[in-house]
């Protein structure tokens, strides 16, 4: 006895299932929700959700626009290419930065050298009150970390930002809901189900551009316990931030980022990958997670990332 | 050069009882596709260290949030994911308790697999039967039945055949087996295996010689995808139209694309169609995706649809292909499960959708609620969580329905409380 019969219909292969599946949850965003936003950063996954934003609604502009929520702590190649994405599509770039919030007060530093990726909540929820935005769209996956495995495509988040892992819809076929009143957010996952693989499959299939620092490169760094950190790093307002610490030997080595986020807490992996296909297959032959490779703030404790997000991070 | 990625996808789920296995199962089905990554593996093999276990506990793979850890139990579905040289794999996990039926629908919602576990030393439970009907009635055309732990009882192949015996009987009852004259069952298969060892999942070690079929993986590899069994009717629900007539480009004057995701059927360039509720006629111009202009496009392609004439149409309408039968109806009959802790109130409307298409909805009858343990009907005024009822729905908009068994997308709809905007009930159309 076989299951395998001819098929009636020939299934899709898996990145057109997922690209459908991407494309009908942004449409059902732009069809439920009269003030979206999509979070781009210029990093990876954001620059496949741009791609499926084209897919999804060409020739038409996007029905949402681009916001940035930046730490000023990121690399310039990444801001550079985040604008001229921007520009190319003709679409409104937003961006909202976590050192304006300081200047307000709202985020207070415990250390003038203390990570600010996870002020970036407090600045997204201002953000989200100036502008009245009813849904967040982000380009988080469910296979980044544990706490993420239960995670909606369409996520409630209260009045706070708060998500409350026990408060969340039921999510049942292909039918979202993204109803929310007044004051609280959806934030919707378009790639939920995507994994790094899949990610990095997509950006070779479909020929997506890739800030620099995405692809093997000589970097400054130096070994800090068992992570490579880049030190010296020029900020576009001329400032140099992660200075070596005394007694650390700088080395010059080939390196990439597997993620690009906030300069103080994201790690690059040794590599001579230069090009997507070769990241490709690195990815496939890979022994450590990405978030386990690059992250140098999600380390201490594996509940981490669950307790931020009921904090309100994305 | 590109690399190819032409793998199909398959949607499965995993149902069993606390201490089935069912954690063990994921974790080796991941751990020997080669999903889980050193560092992972660290994390999970000091934990199991702390807390006194000699080996690697792969079930601490699947072991979800906080708040969970803390209880001692899984609750909510989670997604994993793992692939293979040919195919993606997402599976849904959900628990098995019996407070769990809700998750379990949520989970089945998607799945076109499900893999039933059945401890051998206990054989056909309770749970086993609950789970069996639970699949039944979310429509998974396909059950692979694994009887795990098959270490604990010497790999005695008559536990095996008594538990497929005693399963297959149970089948027929419920009316889940597939026959001749019965197209409509399900198609189920059974599995001997250890999930502990790794036995009959990926691998096949030699403890049981006496199994000649497939393992797990290679089940799993040749089960079709959804879609692909069967003919089935064109179904395009609007989900969004795209008029770009303020844009610069003049060409785009007139553009107007009505955008969605084919849930059922194909449908082609100059094919007649009618867009309901208001019964418009008109012929397919073009189909894109994205730049490119396509021929035709089939079920699960998310595309934009241009007709011949111009129509007015907006989110929530339906096109079809002209002579498919499909009539808006303003009263829905339906099993129900509830989900939500605030039992359903009969004097309330509620908020149905239905594919793009919304509309409020007063209760009508309720005919029986069903005890997902012994398949009992019983007579009710009301629903819990996790209560399936047979219950029907007065509609203030008219909705195009099909009936579930025939259409999983056009047959299934959800109940929202418009107080809280909660999702408080699944419903399949009788
Ligand atoms: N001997 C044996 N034990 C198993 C097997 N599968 C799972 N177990 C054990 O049964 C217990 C419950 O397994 P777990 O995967 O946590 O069950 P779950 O509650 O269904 O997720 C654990 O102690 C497992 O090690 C098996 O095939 N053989």
């Amino acid at each position: 006895m076989s299951i395998k019969k001819q098929p009636y219909h020939n299934p899709l292969s898996h990145l057109d299932w997922l690209e459908a599946e991407a494309i009908h949850i942004l449409r059902e965003v732009a069809g439920q929700c009269s003030n979206p936003v999509l979070l781009f950063s210029g990093g990876k996954d954001s620059l496949c959700i741009l791609r499926l934003a084209e897919k999804a609604f060409r020739p038409g502009r996007f029905p949402f626009p681009l916001m940035h929520i930046d730490t000023g702590h990121n690399y310039q190649e990444v801001i550079d290419f985040r604008d001229q994405r921007a520009a190319e599509l003709g679409e409104r770039l937003i961006v909202r930065s976590v050192e304006d919030s300081m200047k307000r007060g709202t985020v207070v530093l415990k250390s003038p050298d203390e990570p600010r990726n996870k002020h970036q909540s407090v600045t997204l929820l201002e953000a989200i009150e100036e502008f009245g935005f009813d849904c967040c769209i982000g380009g988080a996956r469910r296979d980044e970390e544990k706490a993420r495995a239960k995670e909606r495509i369409m996520s409630f988040r209260d009045e706070f930002g708060q998500w409350d892992p026990k408060n969340q819809r039921p999510e049942l076929w292909n039918l979202y809901n993204a109803r929310s009143h007044k004051g609280e957010n959806i934030r919707a996952f378009p790639i939920s189900n995507w994994t790094e693989m899949d990610v990095w499959q997509y950006i070779e299939r479909e020929n997506l551009g890739l800030p620099s620092i995405y692809f093997a490169h000589q970097r400054d760094v130096v070994m800090r316990s068992g992570a490579i950190v880049p030190i010296n790093v020029p900020l576009a307002s001329g400032e140099v931030i992660n200075p070596p610490r005394a007694g650390e030997e700088i080395i010059n080595m080939q390196v990439r980022f597997r993620t690009v986020g906030d300069i103080t807490c994201t790690a690059p992996v040794i590599s001579d990958a230069d090009t997507v296909s070769k990241i490709v297959l690195e990815t496939a032959t890979t022994t450590i997670t990405e978030r386990g490779a690059t992250r140098l703030d999600d380390q201490t404790s594996d509940a981490s990332m669950e307790q931020r997000k009921k904090e309100g991070y994305f | 050069m590109k690399t190819e990625h032409n793998d199909s996808l398959l949607r499965f789920m995993t149902c069993g009882s606390v201490d089935d296995g069912k954690s063990t199962l994921i974790g080796r089905l991941l751990f020997d596709t080669k999903t889980i990554l050193a560092d992972t593996l660290t994390q999970i093999s000091n934990t199991s260290k702390k807390r006194g276990m000699e080996a690697v506990d792969l079930s601490l793979l699947t072991d979800g949030l906080q708040a969970e850890r803390e209880q001692g139990i899984t609750i909510d579905v989670a997604y994993r994911y793992f692939s293979t040289g040919t195919r993606k794999y997402i599976i849904a996990d959900a628990p098995g308790h019996e407070q769990y039926t809700r998750n379990m629908v949520t989970a089945a919602s998607t799945a076109n697999l499900a893999i039933i576990l059945i401890d051998a030393r206990k054989g056909v439970l309770t749970q086993t039967r609950r789970h069996s009907y639970l699949a039944h009635l979310v429509g998974i055309p396909h059950i692979v039945v694994a009887v795990n732990k098959m270490d604990l009882v010497d790999y005695d192949q008559n536990v095996y055949n008594k538990i497929c015996a005693d399963y297959l009987a149970f089948a027929k009852e419920i009316g889940l087996q597939r026959n001749s004259n019965n197209e409509a069952g399900h198609d189920i298969r059974f599995i001997p295996m250890s999930a502990l060892n790794g036995d009959m999942l990926v691998d096949r070690l030699d403890n049981m010689p006496w199994y000649t079929g497939e393992t797990l993986l290679e089940m799993l590899e040749k089960a079709p995808a959804a879609h692909t069994e069967q003919s089935e009717e064109f179904r395009f629900p609007v989900q969004f139209v795209c008029r770009p007539h303020a844009s610069a480009d003049a060409d785009l004057h007139d553009f107007r694309g009505f955008m969605g995701r084919v849930e059922s059927g194909d449908i082609a360039v100059g094919d007649a169609v009618t867009v309901l509720p208001n019964g418009y006629t008109s012929k397919v111009k073009a189909i894109q995706l994205g730049e490119a202009q396509l021929q035709s496009a089939q079920t699960e392609q998310s595309i934009t649809l241009l007709l011949e004439d111009e129509i007015d149409t907006s989110r929530g309408d339906m096109i079809i292909k002209t002579g498919s039968k499909i009539e808006p109806v303003k009263q829905i009959e339906a099993f129900v499960c509830w989900l939500s802790e605030t039992p359903l109130s009969p004097a309330r409307t509620y908020i149905v959708r239905h594919t793009t298409r919304e509309s409020k909805a007063k209760v009508g009858a309720i005919s029986y609620k069903v005890d997902v343990n012994t398949l009992e009907q019983q007579a009710t005024t009301d629903l819990k969580m996790n209560d399936i009822a047979r219950m029907s729905f007065k509609l203030a908009q008219p909705l195009m329905v099909d009936s579930y068994s025939k259409n999983r997308a056009t047959g299934a709809f959800i109940v929202i409380d418009e107080s809280t905007n909660n999702t408080v009930g699944a419903g399949m159309i009788v």
